[in-house]
């Protein structure tokens, strides 16, 4: 298949998706991270994106709807500008997740994959982001925080608030 | 591959190294239960029922997915097993309604039959299950999610075998669910394939639902009344007041041509047969000229009574006969016998939708053996598709194409003037002008001016053409020298085979018996019957009749006296306009008061082909047997019709079909090669060890005759009883000289007219099918609404065929 003519896509990230589906043997092989691209500049995955999605490697919708659901980091639908992501799997559980996740729900005033009315923060308890080591641990968007406590949870969070001195990486 | 000796149960096995341990055990007889596993489909292992113990392994191992090998030791059945089995059992029914009473699929599911084998009698869950309503996704599909097993069957079958993937999985683990594609419906083939695969009653057809039960019916195999496929379907009938009503169809026991298959039609489109405005009784037309019911006896009096006025004042050269492609060969035997010996007339034909005349003649000696079954298509090593669009015409034959791709890793050459679906099966496509088939094959044979010629064009070519064998399917786009062309070029091959695609179940066997004006059956020329003038009892008329089109040229001229059509809708099919007819006295034999009956002066209600025995010949030349399933009080068959309406103009019915003893013992030969020889029928039947039939109206009489006297008809071995069995049988057209370019006189008219017929459609008689309705109803209404295109509700696209196939 060509390369879509008319895109969704920034100029960048399309010509990246025209490179993409050559590399592998089938071009659905590379239909995992042209998701999470396209969900980290577009924001989610709507109807419009999975359409181009499909077609650029040449499935239907639905079998691109199928991979979506089947990945809880690909979302249909946007989320917060951060995206804070707690993990209660075990050893963070040991060492204090749960309460950061319950902290969490207090400060922000949202339940689990809900996001805040200002669209700044969504919130997902997740399982083990692999960093037991400096449990316990909490990813917003792709950025990693380790070894946290409430307070210093609560301090995160005001930090993003107010966008102070902290880097957006992206990746919602 | 080599075959390794394995141990199952004690028993010494051999299969071929790398066979499925689940289908070795099959073949031996011992059966291992399954959920997910599907012959032909790809492997799941989700569902963990076919766990066996393999000597020497520390797990039990998946038998769907277990390779044998040289000296392997299983146990399929152990307490085990059995508990491991059970404990399967009682997680797939964690959540699963146990109301087997009151589910559709009760009496015929698997997981009902796996949990009296192997289920505990009590769950240990105990939490609130989780109710979900049955949706409707489609007219024929309905999904009950709790009471789905997550085997992913449909998936995969509505993937790979159709190549529709309009059912997916969303979701994971215990929240996956199957999925429709259009979100909460289906755009899809309608084919009911996911429904009759699926192992328990989640996916349900909206035909059938909640209607009956499985133990309820009688299940008849027969052959389905649409395209020139001819899938074996199976009927399932249930006694109604007034005869018997079809309440289903399908294919569940696989014996059939078309194995697992059937389209829309088959499995759906039988309703006509049960609908109210069926014709029950006979229609005349009184003086005032309007159709009034009348007793069979009247009917039948009053049609051989100007039958025999108008061929002696007129002559049979002014009486026209057309028959049909739904009627049985024993039938259209049957019916040109009648024409010819009774009427006194050639004139002859029927709706022709693919040349056989000039296929047969095409063939000849050279390409004695040459002629394709239907079971090739599943099977080839490589195919060129010449024409035609399988998809909507030939839905079983593009079925096996892709199952051959898929399978077979088999080669598809495409040539067509527009995209079909099957080319995402392609090895390769060769796109030409719409009036470009004959340059095509031109170009094929090496003429590189015929078609404008580029590298992708020679590359086609050069693949094709270094095939070692080749089945080579033509299209109606080909007929009477075209054909010929085709042959031609297939012949010159390394190895090629042919079939020729027509429409209609009895299309070929319409040719074959000689519903033609020209030929008669077996094609030999109506100017050298040979040996049949004897047969027949008295002479034959010799000069070529009129066809279809010059039959009503004549009626519009007032020259045609009689017109006596069966089961065929010529006015609406060939645009006739009334007036035309004005002055002919017209017989209909029909289940519904058509374009053609409405004109009629006599109509007689006709049983269709699922209310009848006989024989039907599919486009490829594979004989099937027909049986009786439906039945409507008040209808005749055609072939009943025609013996009666025959005896009653005088002729004897021992001579139009052969029943009882002597039938030729008063032909008193005297003189000559065949005096002496009184019953040669009697002896043909001793000889091939059959009983004489007892009835005129015994269709097998009539099959019996064919078998003697039809060249390509004659009884092969094994034929009858395998025909009997409900087998198919692949009929070689005859190479007699009768079918030599020598006889063929002057160039035959082009009469051949497609039925364009879609996955939805079926000429007159799909116009009788609500279930067909209300589909390409909800395709036109979901054209309109979102700007598809209703009758390819498949995009183009890279295929899950193309993609194994890659991969
Ligand atoms: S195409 Fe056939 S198998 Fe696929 S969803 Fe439709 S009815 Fe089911
Ligand atoms: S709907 Fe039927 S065939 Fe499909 S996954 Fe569920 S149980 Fe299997
Ligand atoms: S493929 Fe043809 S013969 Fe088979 S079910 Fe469909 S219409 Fe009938
Ligand atoms: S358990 Fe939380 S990071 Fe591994
Ligand atoms: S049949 Fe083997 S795992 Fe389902």
């Amino acid at each position: 298949m060509s390369a879509e003519t008319q895109t969704l896509f920034s100029p960048g990230l399309a010509a990246r998706f025209d490179r993409m589906v050559t590399l592998y043997p089938q071009r659905r092989s590379a239909l995992v991270p042209m998701l999470l691209y396209a969900q980290d500049e577009m924001g989610a995955l709507n109807d419009a994106v999975i359409a181009e999605v499909a077609s650029r490697v040449g499935i239907s919708e639905l079998e691109v709807r199928n991979v979506i659901s089947y990945y809880s980091m690909l979302h249909t639908k946007p989320r917060g500008k951060y995206h804070v992501q707690v993990c209660t799997n075990i050893s963070c559980m040991l060492r204090g997740g749960n309460e950061l996740f319950a902290r969490c729900k207090e400060k922000l005033k949202i339940e689990n994959r809900e996001t805040t009315p200002d669209g700044l923060f969504s919130l997902e308890e997740v399982e083990c982001i692999g960093a037991c080591s400096w449990a316990p641990a909490v990813q917003v968007n792709y950025d990693f925080h380790e070894n946290l406590t409430p307070e210093s949870l609560d301090a995160l969070l005001d930090q993003y608030r107010t966008q102070n001195g902290l880097a957006d990486r992206g990746g919602r | 591959m080599a075959d390794v000796t394995f141990t199952v149960d004690g028993k010494k096995l051999t299969a071929p190294a790398g066979t499925l341990l689940i289908e070795a055990c099959r073949a031996a007889g011992i059966a291992i239960p399954q959920f997910c596993y599907y012959p032909g489909l790809a492997l799941q292992a989700a569902c963990r029922m076919c766990l066996v113990r393999q000597e020497k392994v520390g797990k039990l191992q998946t038998a769907c997915t277990t390779q044998v090998a040289e000296g392997q030791v299983f146990t399929t059945e152990s307490p085990e097993i059995a508990q491991a089995r059970k404990a399967t059992v009682e997680l797939v029914l964690g959540n699963h309604p146990l109301d087997c009473p009151v589910c559709d699929a009760g009496g015929e599911c698997e997981l009902q039959d796996m949990t009296f084998k192997y289920g505990a009698g009590v769950s240990l869950y105990t939490e609130a299950k989780q109710h979900r309503e049955e949706q409707q996704w489609s007219p024929v599909v309905f999904f009950d999610r709790p009471r789905c097993i997550l085997c992913y069957r449909c998936v995969r079958v509505c993937n790979e075998g159709m190549d529709v993937a309009a059912l997916g999985v969303q979701s994971r683990g215990v929240t996956s669910v199957i999925a429709p594609n259009m979100g909460d419906h289906l755009e899809c083939e309608e084919c009911g394939n996911c429904i009759d695969i699926c192992p328990v009653g989640a996916l349900t057809s909206g035909t059938y639902r909640y209607k009956t039960r499985p133990w309820e019916m009688n299940h008849v195999s027969t052959i389905c009344t649409h395209c020139a496929d001819g899938c074996k379907t199976t009927l399932g009938v249930r006694s109604a007041n007034y005869g018997a009503e079809i309440i289903r169809g399908d294919n569940r026991d696989r014996s059939g041509i078309n194995g697992d298959f059937l389209c829309i039609k088959g499995r759906y489109a039988f309703d006509f047969a049960n609908r109210p405005d069926r014709l029950t009784k006979p229609l005349l037309r009184d003086k005032d000229g309007q159709l009034k019911e009348a007793t069979w006896e009247q009917a039948l009096d009053r049609t051989a009574g100007r039958l025999r006025e108008l061929r002696e004042s007129r002559g049979g050269g002014a009486i026209g006969v057309i028959g049909s492609n739904r009627t049985t060969n024993e039938e259209n035997y049957l019916l040109q016998k009648f024409a010819r010996t009774v009427l006194g007339t050639n004139n002859i034909d029927h709706h022709r939708t693919a040349d056989y005349a000039a296929f047969v003649r095409a063939l000849g000696e050279r390409g004695r053996g040459r002629s394709a079954s239907l079971r090739e298509t599943a099977s080839a090593p490589a195919v060129l598709l010449l024409g035609n669009d399988p998809t909507q015409e030939h839905p079983l034959a593009a079925w096996n194409l892709r199952t051959d791709v898929r399978l077979n890793q088999a080669r598809l050459y495409v040539v067509n003037h527009t995209p079909i679906k099957l080319e995402r099966q392609a090895t390769a496509t060769l796109r030409i002008p719409q009036d470009g088939y004959g340059n095509a094959i031109r170009f094929l044979a090496g003429d590189d001016t015929a078609l404008p010629a580029d590298d992708a064009g020679r590359g086609f070519r050069d693949a094709l053409r270094a095939e070692p064998s080749l089945l080579i399917l033509f299209g109606s786009e080909y007929r009477g020298a075209g054909v010929a062309r085709v042959i031609e070029f297939g012949l010159g091959l390394a190895d090629a085979r042919f079939a020729c695609l027509g429409d209609y179940v009895n299309s070929r066997g319409a040719a074959d018996m000689g519903l033609l004006p020209d030929l008669l059956p077996g094609y030999l020329p109506v100017s050298k019957p040979g040996g049949l003038v004897e047969e027949y009892g008295g002479a034959l008329p010799q000069t070529p009749g009129m066809d279809l089109i010059q039959i009503f040229d004549a009626a519009a001229r007032g020259d045609l006296a009689a017109l006596y059509v069966v089961g065929s809708n010529p006015v609406l099919r060939y645009g006739i306009a009334p007036e035309t007819l004005k002055n002919t006295f017209i017989v209909v034999q029909e289940m519904f008061l058509t374009e053609t009956a409405q004109l009629a002066d006599v109509v007689l209600p006709a049983a269709n082909l699922y209310e009848k025995s006989g024989t039907v010949t599919n486009t490829f030349g594979d004989q099937q047997l027909v049986n009786k399933a439906g039945d409507l009080a008040g209808t005749r068959s055609d072939f009943e019709m025609i013996v009666r309406i025959a005896t009653k103009m005088g002729a004897d019915a021992k001579k139009l079909v052969p029943y009882g003893r002597g039938v030729r013992a008063d032909m008193g030969q005297s003189r000559g090669a065949q005096s002496g020889e009184a019953d040669r029928h009697a002896v043909w039947l001793a000889a091939n060890n059959l009983e004489p039939k007892l009835s005129p109206l015994d269709p097998f009489a009539v099959l019996d005759e064919i078998e003697r006297l039809v060249p390509g008809y004659e009884p092969q071995a094994g034929g009858r009883a395998e025909l009997m069995a409900g087998n198919d049988i692949h009929l070689e057209p005859p190479s007699a000289p009768a079918a030599s370019s020598a006889d063929a006189g002057p160039a035959r008219r082009d009469l051949v007219l497609p039925a364009a017929d879609t996955l939805f459609t079926s000429g007159t008689l799909g116009r009788y099918s609500e279930k067909l309705n209300s589909v390409l109803e909800a395709y036109t209404t979901a054209a309109r609404t979102t700007g598809r295109d209703g009758l390819s509700p498949v995009a183009a696209g890279e295929s899950a065929g193309e993609r194994d196939r890659r991969a």
